[in-house]
C-alpha cells in the first residue's frame, strides 16, 4: 500500500449507521431530519460494510460503532460483527434494544461483540416511553438483563433535556440496578431532530446546575463501580468544543447508504461533494476527499479563530462546523458557543429563553419519524 | 488497595495496534496506550497468577529485582479506571 502522507491523521473511531430505521421516534435524535429520504432507503449491502470495516482497521480505526436507526433491524448484525472482530476492531452495539432477542444476542456473543450500549430515554416507564414514542422502558430493562447475563459490559446511554434532567439521581439508581459499568448522561447536543425541538429540549440552567451536583454526589458515592459520563451542553459554556476530536481528526461516519462524513451532520453543510464506499475506498475518501479536507487542520480560519486570544486553534479546531452554518449561514465561522465569535448572542438568547418560566403548555415534541421528504 | 488476583474487566482487552506501531488496552469506547512495562505486566494478568506470581516471574526477568511494590501500583492505577478488577472478589 502506499506511504501514509506525512502528518495525516490516523482515524480511531468508525461510526457505522447501519440503518436509519429505528422503532424508537425520540425528539433529539442525532440522525438526520431527512432520514425518510429515498437515498437512505439504498441501505449498504453487508458485503461492502465487511470491506469498509477491514479498510478502517487498516486506517487505524480500533473503536466500532454499529448504530443507525436501530443495528439490530438489519438481519446481517451477527455476520458483521464477526468481520469487525477478525479485523481487530472493539465493538459496540449501540441499540434501543427493540428488538434484543436471546438466540441473536448468544450469537453477536459469540460473533466476539465487545460492550453493549442500551439507550434509555428516562428512569420513569411512562415517561420514558412518551420521550421514546414508542412502549419501549420494560423490554429495555429485560434487554440489559440479558446483557449482563451474558457477561457483556453495559453502557446505559440517556439524552439529557428539560423534561428528564431533573431525574438524574433516578436514573444514576436505575443504571446501577441495571448492572451497568457505564451510564453516559449526554446533555442534548442541537444537531438534527434536536434543532428542530430546541425549545421543548433545552433545559434551563437552574436544571442544568441541579444535574451536576447529582452526578457530582454519585461519583463519590458509587466509585469505579460505575463510570458516570456527563457531557455539558455547549449552548452553556462561553468557549467551544473540539467537535468529534476535530473535523476529519479521529472519526470517519458511513451512512446507511454508504456516504461518507466526517459526523452526524456534515452533510448539512451544502456545497461539498460526498463520496461514497460504493465508489471509492475508506483510505482515499479519509485522506483526499473535499469533504474531509475542507475544515481539517487550521487554514481554513477565519477570525476571531485564525487569531484566536487564547491560542486554542488546535484544542477546539474551532467548534462545531454545523453548529456554525447552522446559527450563522456560515460553516467556515467561529462556532458561535465560543465568548469572541460575533454571534455568540444568539447562544446568551437561546439561555434565556431556556431560562423564562415555563407555559402553561410545554412546547409539543415533532418526533423522529422516517416521513419522505 | 493492593490486588491479590488481578484479572482484566469485561470487555477489556489488551490489542497490538499496526498501523501505530503500539500497544494498546482497549474498553468501552476508548484506549490506553501501553508503554513497555504496562504491556508486560498486563500480558500477566490472567486472573489466574497472583501479584506474587506476577512480580515473581517479571522478577526472575531482570535479574531478581524486587518489582512487586512497582507492579502493585500500576495496576492500583489501572484499577482506580475500572479496568482490571480482583478474580477472586
Amino acid at each position: 500500500m502506499a506511504e501514509w502522507p506525512a502528518g495525516a491523521p490516523h482515524p480511531l473511531l468508525l461510526i457505522a449507521e447501519l440503518t436509519y430505521r429505528c422503532p424508537l421516534h425520540c425528539p433529539y435524535c442525532s440522525n438526520p431530519t431527512d432520514i425518510g429520504a429515498a437515498k437512505y432507503s439504498n441501505e449498504l449491502p453487508a458485503e461492502d460494510w465487511k470491506r469498509v470495516f477491514r479498510e478502517s482497521a487498516d486506517l487505524g480505526v480500533l473503536q466500532l460503532a454499529l448504530t443507525g436507526g436501530e443495528p439490530m433491524a438489519r438481519k446481517e448484525i451477527v455476520d458483521l460483527t464477526q468481520t469487525a472482530t477478525d479485523a481487530g476492531l472493539y465493538s459496540t452495539l449501540v441499540t434501543s434494544a427493540l428488538p434484543f432477542p436471546k438466540r441473536r444476542v448468544e450469537a453477536l456473543h459469540a460473533a466476539g461483540l465487545d460492550h453493549v450500549q442500551i439507550s434509555f430515554q428516562h428512569s420513569d416507564p411512562t415517561l420514558a416511553d412518551e420521550i421514546g414514542g414508542t412502549i419501549a422502558f420494560d423490554r429495555k430493562v429485560k434487554a440489559a438483563a440479558l446483557a449482563r447475563e451474558l457477561d457483556f459490559p453495559l453502557t446505559v446511554n440517556c439524552v439529557l433535556h428539560r423534561r428528564n434532567i431533573d431525574a438524574v439521581d433516578s436514573i444514576i439508581d436505575m443504571a446501577v440496578e441495571l448492572g451497568a459499568r457505564r451510564l453516559e448522561l449526554a446533555n442534548t447536543q442541537y444537531h438534527g431532530w434536536a434543532t428542530v425541538n430546541r425549545d421543548a429540549l433545552m433545559p434551563t440552567r437552574a436544571q442544568l446546575e441541579a444535574g451536576e451536583e447529582a452526578v457530582k454526589a454519585a461519583r463519590e458515592r458509587l466509585g469505579a463501580s460505575l463510570e458516570i459520563l456527563w457531557v455539558l451542553p455547549d449552548y452553556y459554556e462561553e468557549l467551544p468544543k473540539p467537535c468529534m476530536g476535530g473535523w476529519a481528526q479521529d472519526a470517519v461516519l458511513v451512512q446507511p447508504n454508504g456516504d461518507v462524513l466526517p459526523c452526524q451532520a456534515a452533510a448539512s453543510i451544502p456545497g461539498i461533494a460526498i463520496d461514497n464506499v460504493r465508489d471509492k475506498s475508506l483510505r482515499e475518501i479519509w485522506l483526499e476527499s473535499d469533504m474531509f479536507n475542507a475544515f481539517r487542520g487550521t487554514e481554513w480560519m477565519q477570525e476571531p479563530c485564525r487569531s484566536c486570544p487564547l491560542g486554542r486553534q488546535h484544542e477546539d479546531h474551532g467548534g462545531c462546523r454545523c453548529q456554525a452554518l447552522a446559527l450563522t449561514g456560515d460553516a467556515a465561522a467561529t462556532d458561535p458557543v465560543c465568548q469572541f465569535s460575533p454571534h455568540h448572542d444568539t447562544i446568551v438568547a437561546a439561555r434565556r429563553e431556556a431560562d423564562e418560566p415555563e407555559p402553561a403548555e410545554p412546547a409539543p415534541f415533532v418526533y423522529r419519524d422516517l416521513i419522505p421528504s | 488497595m493492593a490486588f491479590s488476583r488481578p484479572k482484566l474487566a469485561t470487555g477489556v482487552r489488551l490489542h497490538r495496534d499496526k498501523v501505530r506501531d503500539q500497544d494498546v488496552l482497549l474498553f468501552p469506547e476508548g484506549a490506553l496506550v501501553l508503554n513497555e512495562t504496562a504491556l508486560e505486566v498486563l500480558g500477566l494478568v490472567d486472573g489466574e497468577r497472583t501479584l506474587d506470581d506476577i512480580a515473581t516471574v517479571l522478577s526472575e526477568r531482570y535479574e531478581g529485582a524486587d518489582v512487586k511494590d512497582d507492579v502493585s501500583e500500576l495496576l492500583d492505577g489501572i484499577g482506580e479506571r475500572g479496568l482490571v478488577v480482583e478474580a477472586d472478589g
